[in-house]
């Protein structure tokens, strides 16, 4: 099972701008934060996002600590060819979280 | 090379566990809440991210609850009136909170591909506080709104 999830319509229009959304599965511990004994927990943030179209990037973010755990993204694109969309999370230690999805435009 | 290096090194962590210090003293009584941006450390982070270009009001629509209930996940939405074209179109939005530890919330980048510039997200807001959104443009005009948020519970 993968930690992120992502929706954008199966079918489109040629030039129409679809929504995409995506939710992805994680902490997103800020290093500020300490546990029951009074010790900081160490940062883990998810710290960037890339949605690459056909291997275009069409929207891209730099997150900092004030991003909710388990983010949940809206955006759009417009849809110009068939093909693969493909979306990555890249976390403070370089981790990487993937998930794709295809399109179908006529 | 490296040694001479790490001289000035010292007195740097000095200063850091210095005002670090500092920090926590100011706070005494402040429960264990983190140190907070202040808006002039806004206004520093936005004029290094817009480019130094003067943050004009209009284009952009920053949509949040009066009051957050729950400081931990509130929903945002920004949109900016803009054609998306080629020659004209916004390259990057960014975000940033007064009242949180740190300033900046998150940036994006877009461009003509997106066919509008809009998104939504979730964000942490530490207390009651100004959320402002700007708007940077292909030809770097930057635009900006700004909105207050009453938080009932803080979430960072």
């Amino acid at each position: 099972m993968s930690a992120a999830q992502v929706r954008v319509p199966a079918q489109a229009k040629k030039g129409e701008v679809i929504e995409i959304k995506t939710r992805v599965t994680h902490d997103m511990e800020t290093g500020l934060r300490k546990d029951e004994k009074g010790k900081a927990i160490p940062r883990l943030m998810l710290k960037s996002f890339v949605c690459k179209y056909n291997g275009t990037p069409v929207f891209e973010a730099d997150f900092d600590t004030s991003v909710s755990a388990n983010p949940m993204m809206t955006f759009f694109t417009v849809a110009t060819e068939s093909g693969k969309l493909e979306f990555t999370w890249t976390d403070d230690n370089g981790v990487q979280i993937k998930e794709e999805a295809a399109i179908s435009v006529s | 090379m490296s040694r001479d290096k790490k001289t000035p090194g010292i007195g740097r962590r000095e200063m850091l566990l210095a005002s670090a210090a500092l920090l926590a003293f100011s706070k005494v009584g402040g429960l264990s809440s983190p140190a907070q941006a202040t808006p002039a450390d806004v206004a520093e982070a936005v004029k290094k991210l817009a480019g130094n270009a003067a943050v004009k009001p209009g284009k952009v629509t920053l949509d949040l609850p009066e009051i957050a209930e729950n400081g931990a996940t509130v929903p945002l939405k920004v949109s900016v009136e803009s054609p998306m074209s080629d020659k004209d179109h916004v390259k990057a939005i960014h975000i940033f909170a007064e009242g949180n530890p740190r300033p900046t919330v998150l940036s994006v980048k877009i461009g003509p591909r997106a066919g509008k510039a809009e998104f939504s997200i979730r964000i942490r807001l530490a207390q009651s506080q100004n959320v402002q959104a700007v708007a940077v443009m292909n030809d770097g005009q930057a635009f900006g709104a700004k909105k207050e948020v009453k938080v009932t519970a803080g979430g960072c």
